[in-house]
């Protein structure tokens, strides 16, 4: 007789699922999908050790288990708190955990210069959208904000600590992908920061990750620096035979020049496979890829703005001349993508 | 005179050392624990004991014992935190410093219960006297016989290590204490796992504190039920208290848990009173990090009875118009203190030492620290109180370790019970620079009657 599969049954928001002894809460809610999976700055499912640090995935657990019902007493980090069978969670149900999760991502931003404008990781910024979701309009931090000295890290990394939200993931980037680790943590507490041994440049052959794991715009490709802003570029599958790595990279394209390259991205901002430096930062001409096809997009993301511009024009509209006349170009982009 | 445990022998010439150590009845219980009883019976008397961690969080020793998951093949590990950095507590170095034996000998017989082979001494680094206080006796227990390869003749073999850390506060939280003894990045870790499954180097682990570990050499040699004898209901034993602050005499006294906090402060036996004869205004009563409390609500709980030095009267009425036992850091403000000063004080510790993993803490204190700061210099306004409560309360709760909630609860506590003196700093700017609140209406009750 074939062993039957163990299986938890957790609830979600009331939303039943069955996963493995060993899901955390938020994979497990992850499994379910859309608006009751708790937004994670620092967890990374391929990083081992990540998460618990940026609190911003805090659920409540209205009950411990089938045979341990009692609640937890305070709320838990979802990214590594694992499932009990009869579990039951509440996330954006629970007014405590909604207030809690304003209340993080209040500290998040109280340091955070706030440079979208002029930062290239705008608009794929998971600080941003969770600013959206959950950020109170108004400020009510009133003092200096923290700055550091800028360093140096080579001619491929932009470190912008400013930005940063301490969420350590490159540092388990560096420690688990690359040969040597190159950098860490500093000081501690609010003037902790990410530096590089001595200033060192980081120059391993996965380093790069760094920049597809960093959830802000603190670590950022240099050879894309100040090229454009990613809502105007389009992603497109591709691969090539790499040597180091798998080669499964997506392409940014500006008309028909590769801008940048990083690694395929899943619906929740994780990379599929890490890519090496070499095809992060030194094939960006299209004749180095195979090109699969458009990546495809979140339709209401940022970057999804400009990549579906079906135009459905209200009926007043498609009544008035002169209205017609004016949205010409939207009527033409939607004849052409027919 | 209550009775002592602890610090009986203190005032012996030369009990820092081994051989006087031993003439005054040290190393007994060393002898009878591993010849006459297993490791499970001393767990059990300890159990009996009523023990209570005395670091801060008041978990039952015993319990935490038999929590230790027991693998076969798997090493386990005692490790004695004595990272003692809270503001205001200053009992561990002092019996470090004095009895050292006494840690030697009590981290004998719990690594015995624990079935640990090898067991370390986790020292804050700024005790570097300590440190070598520490090893000295440990050299002087190994000549002896009562550490190393088969001790006693029994079969038991037990390697004692002190390990310096670096001095940071973070470290005596004890998952961040098992980190920095790894060598890494004091960071607290992530529980579960909890050490008693997975604690250092991944095997598992107990952490207990300094005086913890001391309170086991009695329960031996007198028996669990003997020790429970002493103190009131589930605070059993003697505990040392390090009072500080403005009191006639300062020091580290032992008490039977459940004497008075009245006759504490004011009987000649502990504490003398507050000094120059003065009124008492506030008490922290266990380390920086417990709610302090009005003189009122310190000598009394809400429902009138006087408050005891136990655990569960210090706890009385909650966090409303209680406070915690703590480690034992038993600070007394007098009518010329500020709380504001001491709060921003406080906060300005906690901002220094968050390790800044997570983000509540990080962020939160330092923006306690600077609202508090403000509101010190006379730069405050009236909505900073309530964002400084809120923020507090941000903090609390959503934190890994307990540094968040340690940073919260003083300025919490604070805005609760003394908040007409925040105001007060608000609105008169320039004097509150010149001079300090004073009492109001918190005044001392019983300088009160007499007057």
């Amino acid at each position: 007789m074939a062993e039957e599969e163990v299986k938890f049954r957790v609830s979600i928001d009331g939303i039943p699922v069955d996963v493995a002894p060993g899901t955390t809460i938020l994979n497990a809610a992850r499994q379910i999908g859309g608006d009751i999976v708790p937004p994670a700055m620092c967890y990374y499912s391929k990083l081992e050790g990540s998460g618990g640090k940026c609190r911003t995935c805090l659920v409540k657990v209205s009950k411990g288990s089938e045979k341990d019902p009692r609640p937890m007493p305070k709320l838990v980090a979802s990214c590594r708190t694992t499932v009990m069978d009869g579990m039951e969670v509440e996330n954006i149900t629970s007014p405590d955990v909604v207030s809690a999760r304003k209340a993080v991502v209040e500290m998040l931003l109280i340091n955070h210069p706030l440079d979208c404008p002029i930062c290239d990781q705008a608009g794929e910024c998971k600080l941003q959208d969770l600013g959206y979701e959950h950020g109170e309009e108004q400020a009510r931090y009133e003092f200096a904000r923290r700055t550091f000295e800028p360093i140096d890290i080579g001619d491929k990394i932009q470190l912008h600590m400013n930005r940063c939200i301490l969420c350590y993931r490159c540092v388990y980037v560096a420690n688990q992908l690359t040969n040597q680790r190159e950098h860490g943590i500093l000081y501690r507490g609010d003037h902790s920061e990410i530096s590089t041994y001595i200033e060192n440049a980081l120059e391993t052959d996965f380093i790069g990750n760094v920049i597809d794991v960093c959830p802000v715009g603190a670590l950022t490709d240099k050879t894309f620096r100040f090229k454009n802003r990613v809502w105007f570029t389009k992603p497109v599958d591709a691969h090539r035979d790499c040597p180091t790595c798998s080669g499964k990279v997506t392409l940014w394209y500006k008309g028909a020049d590769v801008l940048r390259v990083t690694g395929r991205k899943d619906e929740f901002g994780e990379v599929d496979e890490f890519i090496c430096d070499t095809c992060r930062f030194d094939r960006k001409q299209t004749s180095d890829w195979k090109l699969e096809e458009p990546t495809p997009v979140e339709k209401y993301s940022v970057i999804g703005s400009n990549h579906y511009p079906e135009f459905n024009p209200p009926a007043v509209i498609k009544e008035d001349k002169k209205l017609q006349t004016a949205n010409k170009e939207q009527f033409a982009r939607t004849e052409k993508l027919k | 005179m209550g009775r002592t445990l602890l610090l009986t022998h203190i005032n012996v010439p030369g009990i820092q050392g081994f051989e006087v150590y031993r003439q005054t009845g040290g190393y007994r219980s060393v002898e009878k624990a591993l010849k006459t009883m297993s490791p499970d019976d001393v767990v059990e008397e300890v159990k009996k004991s009523g023990l209570r961690g005395r670091g801060g969080a008041g978990f039952p020793t015993g319990m935490k014992w038999s929590f230790l998951a027991k693998p076969e093949g798997v090493a386990r590990y005692l490790v004695c935190n004595a990272d003692e950095s809270e503001p205001g507590t200053f009992k561990d170095r002092y019996l470090m410093t004095h009895i050292p034996h006494a840690l030697i000998e009590g981290m004998i017989v719990s690594s015995f219960a624990l079935g640990a082979k090898t067991s370390y001494i986790y020292v804050r680094g700024e005790m570097m006297p300590q440190i070598r206080i520490l090893e000295k006796a440990i050299a002087e227990a190994k000549n002896a016989g009562f550490l190393g390869d088969n001790i006693l003749g029994t079969g038991y073999s037990l390697e004692i290590y002190v390990q310096p850390g670096g001095g940071a506060y973070i470290c005596g939280e004890e998952t961040a204490l098992l980190e920095s003894l790894e060598g890494k990045r004091g960071n607290p870790r992530i529980k579960p796992p909890f050490p008693a499954v997975a604690g250092l180097y991944g095997c598992p682990t107990v952490v207990n504190n300094v005086e913890s570990i001391a309170a086991t050499v009695p329960i031996i040699n007198d028996g669990g039920e003997e020790y429970a004898k002493i103190g009131i209901e589930r605070s059993t034993g003697t505990k040392l208290i390090s009072a500080g602050g403005n009191v006639k005499r300062p020091g580290v006294y032992e008490i039977e848990l459940g004497v008075p906090v009245e006759e504490f402060i004011y009987s000649d036996e502990y504490c003398g009173g507050i000094a120059n004869g003065k009124k008492l205004k506030a008490v922290v009563a266990g380390g920086s990090s417990v709610p302090i409390l009005p003189a009122n609500l310190i000598l009394k709980t809400a429902s009138g009875a006087p408050r005891l030095m136990t655990y569960e009267s210090l706890a009385d009425g909650g966090f409303q118009t209680g406070t915690m036992m703590g480690s034992g850091g038993f600070i007394a403000f007098d009518e010329d203190q500020c709380v504001v000063r001491n709060t921003w004080n406080f906060t300005r510790f906690y901002r220094h030492e968050s390790c800044g993993q997570c983000s509540p803490c990080r962020e939160g204190t330092g923006w306690m620290e600077k609202i508090l700061y403000k509101i010190e210099h006379g730069l405050g306004t009236q909505s900073d109180i309530d964002l400084l409560w809120d923020v507090q309360k941000n903090i609390e709760g959503n934190t890994i370790c307990p540094l968040g909630d340690a940073a919260a609860w003083p300025v919490a506590a604070a805005i609760r019970h003394f908040r007409d003196e925040f105001e007060w700093h608000i609105q008169n700017p320039s004097e509150s620079q010149t001079r300090n609140f004073g009492l109001a209406h918190y005044a001392d009750p019983l300088v009160q009657t007499v007057d």
